[in-house]
This record gives structure tokens, sequence and C-alpha cells, in this order.
């Protein structure tokens, strides 16, 4: 099987993966990360969890911090609100009636007072009802007001992405939406540990944040996870395979795809992949990706958002604007198609491991 | 997603309307369907998303589309269909002062902002629409007192200007009438009603949720078996010697064996071709799109061996 050739080769990798407890989902594998001995103790957590984990710290520090949205106070839909309202109380945690436009315009109201707010939306297909507060108040709160005024303690989280057999509705990938709004932060963790710390960073951050959760990890990502509070910075990429052939680009769910065919390209083309998790989709660690587009020459941007318009146009776009001489092929975009999201259809709909592998095989043959 | 407990919401209404009175659903009325004509088959067909589905397997199941029996397509976000519902109504006026559109739509979609607009401009606009509430007391795990402090929602109506009525939703008798009076007034004078039926969600929201987690196994208990509107309308029925546990044994067994087999015939269908993925986007295929389907031949003539091909129809 081919989870197995994997893990017995996982030993080539920078011993970034464990052998233990690896789950195989519809079309990527997860494979736990290690945690980084520098922040001590860990335990094991998968998704909800840490990110319940994030929200418990926040609100332990931050004795303002408030959690709302449809369903939380008895776990949320997800389970990832579990226990905090009986630890902090239904002043502090508490269902909101179902109105998105409503809990958007309150958590900036809230935020607006200086109360920390985090707030939840059921599924990011959902989330449109609030996107005049999100694009035109929150966003521009504080640059209509010379600064006077600011929303930056909301957060907004989301459940996000493909799972298998969410259909128009509970699939989709909106980042590219709200990346095309200044002033809004947008973030996206690949796993339970980036979760934790990237979450800590969108709560405490002086800026409206969306923070979109890939629904398809909540459960099946597990790895040992640090217990201590700590962050990671927003911004910043992280190249989690170094390569010299050619670079992909991803973030959430499709970075276990991209990871497993770069281990694909190694066996079976002999090509050495590079493999970045963007994390923040804006503001953007361009330098990150240039550094690494100058060195292989050659780039892959992977999405499940649909491919006219979807954020790998902006890194291309970028990209050949800043690394044209160092190109030897043409910045390939590998997505979803132009379609809404279709259910019986999901395998033919996601850029899985099979278009990956053969774009890498295009870039390569190239010239 | 299950109906259980809102049977008499969905027929006792359906059974009112006239076939050409257009129906905007949520996502809770699949009784609706079934009373129009829609087949338990039909409906198995969707849930399987195969060849034989309407909506051809794009979307997630119970979300029927029924051109078939005037039904709008069922689709996730809540409350959407309210203001849809409501100019869809308007434009009726133009064709047929003999028809109404119907919005169904729970307590807790009620809440959403749609819902408010739709209701406005239902009434300023005098549309022909009855807004038919199911309340059903919770909204997933969120329970009527969460989700507003005001009387219901037939009382939002007069806030509207428009004409409201609240009633025992697990009444069958109840909800035909209170609904054949509403359409009356609705069609008569061409403006908004606002229907509200008290019922209640015996199943959980979905296959996802487990309600237990919020409410009291006894709670549900006395909804499935005391306030259940099958139950009162089978006692009904009885009492009047109009019906007896033979003729229910035998259409229990009946239904069951029709399940049973649309359910068998459904799972060996086969899928849809893959290549319907780019169809009715837009009316008409853009020149990218085609570009974007022929690549995903070409992938799978490659690669083909990796999809599930053998469970669709040929790919062409």
């Amino acid at each position: 099987m081919l989870c197995r050739k994997l893990l017995g080769r996982c030993a080539l990798r920078k011993g970034e993966v464990t052998l233990q407890n690896v789950r195989t989902a519809a079309h990527f594998t997860y494979l736990p990360q290690t945690p980084n001995p520098a922040l001590g103790d860990t335990t094991k957590l998968n998704m909800f969890q840490s990110i319940n984990n994030a929200m418990d710290i926040a609100m332990e520090k931050d004795s303002s911090a408030v959690l709302f949205g449809e369903d939380v106070a008895f776990g949320g839909v997800f389970r990832c609100s579990l226990g905090l309202q009986d630890k902090y109380g239904s002043a502090r945690v508490f269902n909101t009636p179902l109105t998105e436009q409503g809990i958007i315009g309150f958590g900036i109201g809230v935020a607006a007072a200086g109360t920390t707010a985090i707030a939840e939306i059921q599924f990011a297909d959902y989330i449109f009802p609030g996107f005049d507060q999100l694009v035109n108040e929150a966003a521009k709160y504080r640059y209509r007001s010379g600064n006077e005024y600011n929303c930056g303690g909301l957060t907004v989280r989301a459940p996000w992405g493909a799972v298998g057999h969410g259909a128009l509705y509970h699939s989709q990938s909106p980042e590219a939406f709200f990346a095309h709004c200044p002033g809004l932060k947008v973030v996206i963790p690949r796993g339970p540990t980036q979760a934790k710390g990237l979450l800590l960073s969108c709560i405490r951050d002086q800026n409206p944040c969306i923070f979109f959760e890939p629904k398809i990890l909540y459960r099946i990502a597990a790895e040992e996870v640090p217990v201590t509070d700590y962050t990671i910075p927003l911004s910043q990429a992280e190249v989690l395979r170094e390569g010299s052939d050619v670079t992909m680009i991803g973030w959430g769910t499709v970075v276990h795809v991209l990871l497993e065919v770069a281990q694909m390209a190694h066996d079976e083309l002999g090509v050495s992949c590079e493999v970045i998790d963007l994390q923040t989709i804006m503001p953007y660690d361009s330098e990150t990706i240039e550094k690494s587009v100058k060195k292989t020459g050659k780039a892959m941007v992977v999405h499940e958002a649909p491919l006219t318009q979807g954020f790998g146009a902006e890194l291309a776009a970028r990209l050949q604007e800043e690394c044209f001489l160092h190109l030897e092929a043409p910045i390939q975009r590998v997505t979803g198609w132009d379609t809404p999201f279709p259910y019986i259809y999901e395998p033919f709909y996601l850029p899985d491991k099979w278009r990956c592998f053969d774009t890498v095989k295009k870039l390569v043959d190239y010239m | 997603m299950t109906n259980f407990g809102e049977e008499a919401t969905q027929i006792g209404s359906a059974r009112a309307l006239k076939f050409k009175d257009v129906v905007f659903p949520q996502y809770r009325e699949a009784g609706v369907f079934l009373w129009r004509g829609y087949t338990p088959l039909e409906c198995m067909h969707q849930c399987f998303g195969t060849s034989k589905d309407f909506g051809k397997g794009k979307q997630m199941p119970v979300h029927y589309t029924g051109a078939k029996v005037n039904i709008q397509a069922v689709s996730s976000p809540l409350g959407t269909q309210i203001p849809q519902a409501a100019g869809y109504a308007y434009a009726l006026k133009q064709r047929d002062r003999d028809a109404c559109a119907v919005c169904y739509f729970g307590e807790g979609a009620a809440s959403e902002g749609d819902c408010h607009s739709a209701m406005n401009m239902a009434a300023t606009l005098d549309c022909p629409i009855m807004f038919f509430c199911r309340n059903n007391g919770y909204a997933i795990s969120t329970a009527t007192k969460d989700q507003y402090r005001g009387d219901g929602i037939a009382s939002r109506g007069i806030g509207y200007g428009i004409p409201a009525i609240r009633f025992d939703g697990n009444d069958l008798f109840a909800v035909y009438n209170a609904t054949k009076a509403a359409r009356k007034l609705c069609v008569e004078e061409q403006r908004p009603v606002v229907l509200e039926a008290m019922t209640y969600r015996v199943g959980h929201h979905s296959t996802s949720d487990d309600s237990t987690a919020y409410r009291s196994v006894d709670e549900v208990k006395h909804w499935d078996t005391v306030d259940t509107p099958i139950n009162r309308i089978r006692n009904y029925l009885t009492g009047r010697a109009w019906w007896d546990e033979t003729q229910e044994k035998e259409f229990r067994s009946n239904a069951r064996g029709e399940i049973l087999r649309g359910f068998k015939e459904a799972e060996n269908t086969k899928l849809p071709n893959p290549l319907l993925i780019f169809d009715e986007v837009w009316d008409e295929l853009p020149v990218q799109l085609q570009a974007q389907k022929d690549e995903l031949i070409k992938h799978c003539m490659k690669y083909g061996e990796n999809y599930p091909l053998q469970n669709h129809e040929e790919m062409k």
C-alpha cells in the first residue's frame, strides 16, 4: 500500500515525520510532525482539540475575551469549543441567534470596545452574509477613522475546504475573496500544531483576522502538540521540505498532498521538490516563495478553490514579476475547476496527487 | 436529514396548496415533495447522487430539485430562499392571480437578515407569498429561548403589516385549515401572510449531530410518543374505525418494501458521467471551461486507474 511505501521512505525526509499514527484520508495521508523540543512538554491532540486549547489559553490569559457563534455553547458542531462555556461561563462563551451578518457585525462592535472577540461562523460557505461587515467595516475600521478606532481584537474562525462529501455548501475555500481586501488578515493552518500557534497569533494580532480551519483535518490530523502558550508568527511561510528542482506552494489540506507528491517525484522521477506552506494568505510572505523560485526556476501553486481569480493567480503574478529571469517554465496552478464544488464528482474535482504529480512532470519536461 | 415529528406541517400544508403554487423549501420538507409526486426512488437517486438524480449528482443528500413538482431546489444556506420567494411571488402577479409562492423555513432561519428583508419587501410590494415557519424548537443545538425573545415568528408579521396565524403544527387538520385560510387571503388580496406551525424536531439535526448532547432523552420521547403528528392522526382515524392495526401492518410492510427496493436500485445505478462537472455553470460552456474539461479528459486517459471511473457512466 502506498501508505507503507511512504513510511519506509520517511527516513529520507528532514526528520519532520514520525512513523506513528498515520491516518489515510480520502485523497491524502496525514503524517504527524515531530514537535519542537524547545517548546517543552507535549500532549497528543487532534486539530479540533488544539484549536480548543488555543482558545482556552487565550481566554485564560485575556479575561475580556469572548467566544460566540451558532451552537458554540454545547461545544460546537466540530467540538472546537467543548468545555469552554463550563469553564468561562455563559457571559463569555455563548450562542448567538442564526445570523452571520449579525455575528460579524456584533463581533466588530465587541472588538471596537476593546474586548477580544472570537466569532465562529459554522462553515466558511456561510460567511457571505457577513461579507459587507468584513470588507466594508472590519477591514476599514482603522483606516477610515485616522486610527481613532480599530477592531483589531476580532478573529473570525470558520471550517474550510473539502471534506469528502461536502458538495457546494460544505466544501468551499473562500480565501481569495478576502485576500483581495486590504485591512483583513487571512490565515490557514495545515495541522494541529500550526492551528494552535497561528490561532493564538490571530487572536492577539491587532487586526481583524479570518482563520480558516481545514475541516477534514479536525479529527484525522493528530500529533504531539506543545502544551505551553506558543505562537507562530503571521505572514511567515514555512519550507517543509527543501528541494532544488521544483517549488510547490500550498496551504491547509493540500500541503499534505504536496508532501506526498514530493516524495513520489523523488522516488519515481529523481526530482527534488521544495514544499512551502504559505500559512498566512494575506499579508503573505513573498520573500520566502521568491527565494525558492529563484533557486528552482520552476513553480506550482496548488489550491482547492477554483482556478480563475484563486489566490494562485496572485502568487503567479507576483512570482513572474520578481523571478522572471530565473523561470525555466511558466508558473503552473493546480486547482479546483471553475465550477461550484460538486458532490459525487469530488474525486475528479480536487487538485489531487495525480494532477500534482503530472504537473511536476510537465514542469521538468518543459524545456 | 430527517423529518421526524414534522410530518403534519408538511403534508397538511401541501394538501392545502394548488400545484401551481411554487414552493421554496429549506431542507426539512421532504413530505411536500412526496405529496406532490416526487417518488421515494427519485429521492434515493438524489441521495446517492446517481445518473438518475434530477440534479445530476451535484448536491449533497436531501438537496432535491423539484421542477417536476413545482418545488425550487433545496440549498444549504439558511434563509436565502425567503427573499427569492418574495420576488418570485411578485413575478407571479404578472402571470397568474390565482397562484402564490410558499416559502418554508425554520425558526432559526428566521433570524437571518434575509428573512427581515423578505418580509418587509413582501409587505411593501404586495407579494402573494405565504411565509411558512416550522417552529420546531431547535436550530441544531440552539433552543428557541436563545433564538429570539419575542413571541415567536408569527408576532413579527404584525411588525411588518403582514397578517399572521399560529397553529398546532402537529395537528394535521389544523395545519391544513390554517394553510387553506391563509392561501385564500394571500391570493384573493394579493398580499403576504405569515404562518407559524408549532412543532418539534424529533430527530437529530442531521447525521452529523447527536442531540443527546444538548437535550434530554425524556423530552424527545414525549414528542416521539405523545404529541406526535402520526400518532395523533392515527388515533383520530382508528377512533372512527377508519383505520386499524391490520391496515397499518400492511401499509408499513408495503412501504418498507418499496423503500428497500428503491434503495437497492439507486445503489446499483451508475453515477453520472464525470464530465457533467462542467455543465450548467453558465447556460453555455465558456472557452476557458472547455479547456479545463479537455484537461480532465486527458488526465483520466493517463491516470484513470486511480479514479472511481467504474462507478460512473462513461466519460464522454
